[in-house]
């Protein structure tokens, strides 16, 4: 905050945490794309340090209203800019109107386990972060520093409740395939597994990839944004296949910009994450089936239990098929024709 | 976890094993239409060209495996018409009608050139092949009618083909 008037700063302000030398960090992609490193904090760890504020000028008082240090959790939504919306915000007092005289002031500061309900999150109409922010009160214009924090939320599930998934999808008398995945939820570094049976093909098939789509969903109702974003693209077979062919899937997810699901978080936007499988004829015509899979969050370093990840929850939910039911009577659905 | 990952790394679902029969049985998706054979017919105003339909298939949707029939330029945009009213799909282009080449006084022989004819040829074969390896095409009966009647009945009732 240069004043105004070309004076400069009258005054420089630092935060440090107290844990500087030992707190993990953790890297978050910056609206333009660039890696940003900040610290990193879970829920319910305390955030605590020292703020100073350093005079420019030895001798030169600073007049101010107050010194105050605000911890914010906030959600922008790009489309509504201005309008933040503060899930988090606690406030500490570190001094009263008054002058700072010295060159070197020091205040301390704890917020003590405060919430951080969800995981920050940089995304295509909305972000989710937090910080902490020191204000020196002024009578024409504040001094203002941040510090961006990264908050990664932890999840934990029960191996033995994460079936696999098992479908029989197609067109009928045109395609009818098998599809198996070894689990509904996977954590950020997993590896998918499954595997693609043919049990009628009669369409020219040149090859089949598996995509993972990023569903960002901003507001509800009707005016809700939808922002799909595809992460991954990764070919799983080249060539025609015919009936009884079993083709492998092995995706590693470690190798992908992943975020864990975010569901409704604070009424505001939604991240979903669907593994599409695409199909795609000699015409190129395109024939797919999507499921929804949930990656989970998993901060290093990480107990076994604990781990940030991907699920899967509406199961067979027709909406989103590419490729008809096997079982279903109605013929085939949303086949995409070029 | 590292003793897992590399586990994780070679890691396959079971599968069944394919059958002979399945893997050198030939292929069930056998679709081929050549559009040959090129005819001008009939004299002065009441010229056209026709062209040879020849389709060979082993898709069971179809009635014969092969069939041969002759159709005109304006029988693929009664096709194309049809499709576009009964079915949900995205029809391709056919190629242009070349007003232009049917002007009179013309130092050619405007749409029965050679090349102009041989042109149209390829592109309408690339047409009937988009159009019949099309899946929700093939339930269209106006396609069977084009491929495999001898004569194409416009007032025909337009439906669905169950293939059982």
């Amino acid at each position: 905050m240069a004043s105004l008037f070309g004076f400069g700063q009258s005054a420089e302000v630092v935060i440090k945490l107290d844990d500087h030398d030992t707190r993990p960090t953790a890297k978050i992609r910056n609206d333009d794309g660039t890696l940003e490193t900040h610290y990193l904090f879970l829920d319910g760890e305390t955030v605590s340090g020292t703020v100073d504020v350093n005079l420019k000028k030895a001798g030169v008082k600073l007049e101010h209203q107050g010194i105050r240090i605000e911890f914010i959790g906030q959600i922008e939504v790009y489309y509504d800019r201005g309008n933040q919306h503060d899930f988090i915000s606690l406030t500490k007092d570190l001094a009263r109107p008054g002058e700072l005289i010295d060159q070197r002031n020091s205040f301390q500061f704890e917020f003590a386990n405060p919430e951080k309900p969800f995981e920050s999150y940089m995304g295509t109409n909305v972000k989710l972060r937090y910080l902490l922010k020191v204000t020196i009160v002024r009578r024409l214009t504040d001094i203002v520093k941040e510090m961006e924090l990264i908050v990664h939320t932890l999840s934990s599930y029960r191996e033995e409740m994460n079936q696999n998934i098992k479908m029989e999808v197609g067109i009928e008398d045109c395609l009818h395939i098998e599809f198996e995945y070894n689990k509904n939820k996977y954590h950020l570094r997993d590896v998918i597994v499954g595997k693609i049976y043919f049990l009628l093909v009669r369409i020219k098939i040149k090859y089949m990839e598996l995509t993972i789509i990023k569903r960002e969903t901003v507001g509800g109702g009707a005016n809700s944004f939808n922002e799909n974003e595809t992460i991954a693209r990764y070919e799983i077979m080249d060539g025609a296949p015919v009936r009884g062919e079993s083709i492998p899937i092995r995706l590693f997810l470690g190798g992908y910009d992943l975020t864990p699901t975010m569901r409704d978080v604070s009424k505001k936007f939604s991240v979903k994450y669907l593994l599409n499988l695409v199909l795609i004829d000699e015409e190129d015509r395109r024939y797919f089936k999507q499921q929804a899979t949930t990656p989970m969050a998993l901060p290093e370093p990480a107990s076994p239990e604990l781990e940030r990840s991907v699920d899967e929850d509406d199961r067979g939910r027709g909406g989103e098929n590419g490729v008809g039911d096997g079982s279903s009577s109605n013929g085939p659905k949303a086949v995409e024709a070029q | 976890p590292h003793s897992a990952m590399s586990s994780v790394a070679t890691q396959r679902l079971s599968t069944k094993r394919q059958t002979l029969d399945e893997a050198y049985a030939p292929p069930a998706n056998f679709l081929e239409i050549e559009v040959v054979n090129p005819i001008t017919h009939g004299v002065g105003k009441m010229r056209y060209t026709d062209y040879e339909i020849r389709m060979r298939t082993n898709l069971p949707v179809f009635k014969q495996k092969e069939s041969s029939v002759r159709r005109r330029y304006s029988d693929f945009e009664w096709l194309r018409g049809e499709l576009e009213r009964d079915s949900k799909i995205v029809v391709p282009a056919l190629p242009g009608k070349s007003l232009k080449r049917q002007l009179p006084f013309r130092s050619d022989d405007g749409i029965f050139e050679e090349e102009f004819i041989e042109n149209r040829r390829k592109q309408l074969e690339q047409f009937i092949n988009k159009v019949a390896g099309h899946p929700l095409a093939q339930n269209e009966r106006s396609l069977h009618i084009f491929i495999q009647e001898p004569t194409i009945d416009k007032n025909y009732v337009p439906g669905k083909i169950r293939s059982n």
